[in-house]
């Protein structure tokens, strides 16, 4: 038993589709790629919004900007 | 040569891998631009040409002995049994390691006609294909130990690594016959072990032995952070190695053969690309599952990391890297979630090695290459479980024991030999920069005279005013 469902490569090429592992899941991992692709946006908008907050925060006198800015 | 179509296929090969040479060449652009802007201004030239010189340095003994041990060392487990194998076409003094047109010359040494009808055109381009991926080994390791280690020290590591450890591993299990892929199943289709996982087992023997550079570590043991001192430099140095990966990925293959050709268990007539172990493929399949674990990587390193540049852009290589045991055969979702879940894990062992043990690896090279590569032959194992290893009779099949065991050989080929020259190295004095130079930087004597260079010129000019 193999993960692919080959045993051996004495076969006839033109015989032979697909060689990935886990043939007949692909629905459950195309939602499995979806499910990570929206939750990386949702996991980076929590991070952005709290380090926003934390630029907020910060420099309340605006010396730290005006610096900033005189940098470029 | 045998008809048209043998003499376009063989000259359609040499051009194909003549092209990876030239993309893979990239990887060491990347990894000279991507050391420079780590290092602190004060190491520059230093750091550029302790890693530049690796790539002669490493070409010249690939051509005397490293090409050789390839073809020599399949036999095992180890050195103890089979014996060497005869290997003519690769002896630095063979008429087919230069210029030849595949006859033979009345009394030319050590040349055969099936040897020459193969090799007089494909030896050099499979010897440079090779040769990349010797340098790509040794640079690994040049990263980690900048701004403070001797240049000469990582030159000797270099050819050892290099030229002979890789290509010996390369032997054992990345070769058709080599005997991990018969006895083991061993399967690393895109060397995440044969050259990442020792080249990152190689870079942590070396820091061992030569410590942390100087501020690295606060009195109280825990670790200070030395940033990039150009971020810029370093993202254009990864971009760079994402580049010549295509080329490391597309060398990595046999681009067409036939059945007959490889003389396995295949039947029919259809005509293939292969892997390095001549069982089918094709590079339609590495490009899906190259991009995807290289997303994979970069997505999950960005969470991990909160979307620290740095580190985001060496978890895409290290996305790479863990999915490349397999990608050969991967589903592309497999390929991005492999190369999403194991470069978190190293990045998290990265700082935990880093804090527990004391080591200070300047650019994550024993996390991204050594931990990913192990990681990534360790998983191949399980997900390609039960698949033919080989297109030739009797050989294991892929099993995680087998993967499990080669990950460790190869992590473990780097480690221990490096570990033992490096001790070497060092009772001579000659691992180390003195706490002095560390301080005033690897570059002092020639930031002097530049300076004095400078002020001179500088100076001779202005008299000249009138």
């Amino acid at each position: 038993m193999s993960t692919n469902g080959m045993e051996s490569w004495a076969v006839d090429l033109k015989d032979i589709g697909a060689i990935y592992p886990f043939q007949g899941l692909e629905v459950l991992m195309v939602i499995i790629g979806f499910v990570f692709w929206i939750a990386w946006h949702v996991i980076q908008t929590r991070h952005e919004n709290a380090e926003i907050e934390a630029d907020m925060a910060a420099d309340r006198s605006g010396d730290e900007t005006r610096e900033a800015i005189d940098r470029y | 040569m045998e008809g048209n179509l043998n003499a376009l296929t063989t000259i359609f090969t040499e051009f194909y891998y003549w092209v990876t040479i030239v993309m893979m060449f990239l990887i060491h652009v990347g990894f000279c631009t991507y050391e420079v802007g780590v290092s602190r201004r004060r190491n520059h030239l230093k750091t550029l040409m302790k890693n530049a010189m690796a790539i002669p340095l490493v070409t010249v003994t690939f051509y005397l002995f490293g090409w050789w041990i390839y073809f020599a060392f399949p036999n095992g487990p180890g050195f103890v049994s089979g014996g060497l194998i005869t290997a003519h076409f690769a002896e630095p003094w063979n008429p087919l390691m230069a210029t030849h047109l595949s006859g033979v010359n009345p009394g030319e040494p050590g040349v055969t006609a099936a040897d020459a009808a193969i090799w007089h055109r494909l030896n050099g381009v499979f010897w440079g294909a090779f040769l990349l991926f010797s340098i790509t080994t040794a640079s690994i390791i040049s990263g980690s130990i900048i701004e403070r280690a001797r240049s000469g020290a990582f030159w000797i590591i270099a050819v050892l690594i290099g030229s002979v450890l890789w290509i010996l591993d390369a032997a054992w299990g990345w070769h058709p016959q080599g005997w991990m892929v018969k006895l083991w199943g061993y399967h690393d289709a895109y060397a995440s072990g044969v050259v990442h996982a020792i080249a990152g087992g190689a870079a942590l023997a070396f820091l061992i032995v030569l410590g942390p550079r100087i501020g690295k570590f606060r009195p109280d043991g825990t670790p200070r952070d030395i940033p990039p001192h150009n971020v810029w430099l370093v993202t254009i140095g990864l971009f760079l190695i994402y580049t010549g990966f295509w080329g490391f990925y597309a060398a990595c293959n046999i681009p067409i053969i036939s059945p007959a050709a490889i003389a396995g268990q295949i039947t029919g007539d259809t005509w293939t690309a292969t892997n390095i172990y001549l069982a089918p493929t094709s590079l339609s399949a590495i490009t899906f599952n190259f991009l995807m674990s290289l997303s994979g990587g970069m997505m999950g390193g960005y969470i991990v990391s909160k979307g620290d540049p740095y580190w985001t852009f060496s978890m895409g290589l290290c996305g790479i890297i863990s999915a490349s045991a397999g990608n050969d055969l991967y589903h592309p979702i497999q390929a991005m979630l492999i190369g999403a879940i194991v470069p978190a894990i190293c990045y998290k062992l990265h700082y935990y090695v880093e804090r527990r043990f004391k080591i200070d690896d300047a650019v994550g090279a024993v996390a991204v290459h050594g931990y990913g590569g192990f990681l990534g032959v360790v998983v191949a194992g399980f997900m390609l479980w039960g698949q033919p290893s080989s297109p030739y009779e009797g050989f294991a099949h892929i099993n995680p024991l087998g993967n499990f065991a080669g990950a460790v050989l190869m992590f473990g080929l780097g480690f221990i030999p490096t570990w033992i020259a490096c001790r070497i190295l060092n009772s001579m004095n000659l691992l180390r920069v003195p706490e002095k130079v560390e301080l005033e930087g690897v570059d002092f004597a020639l930031n002097h005279a530049f300076m004095a260079s400078v002020s001179e010129v500088g100076a001779a000019e202005k008299a000249m005013i009138k």
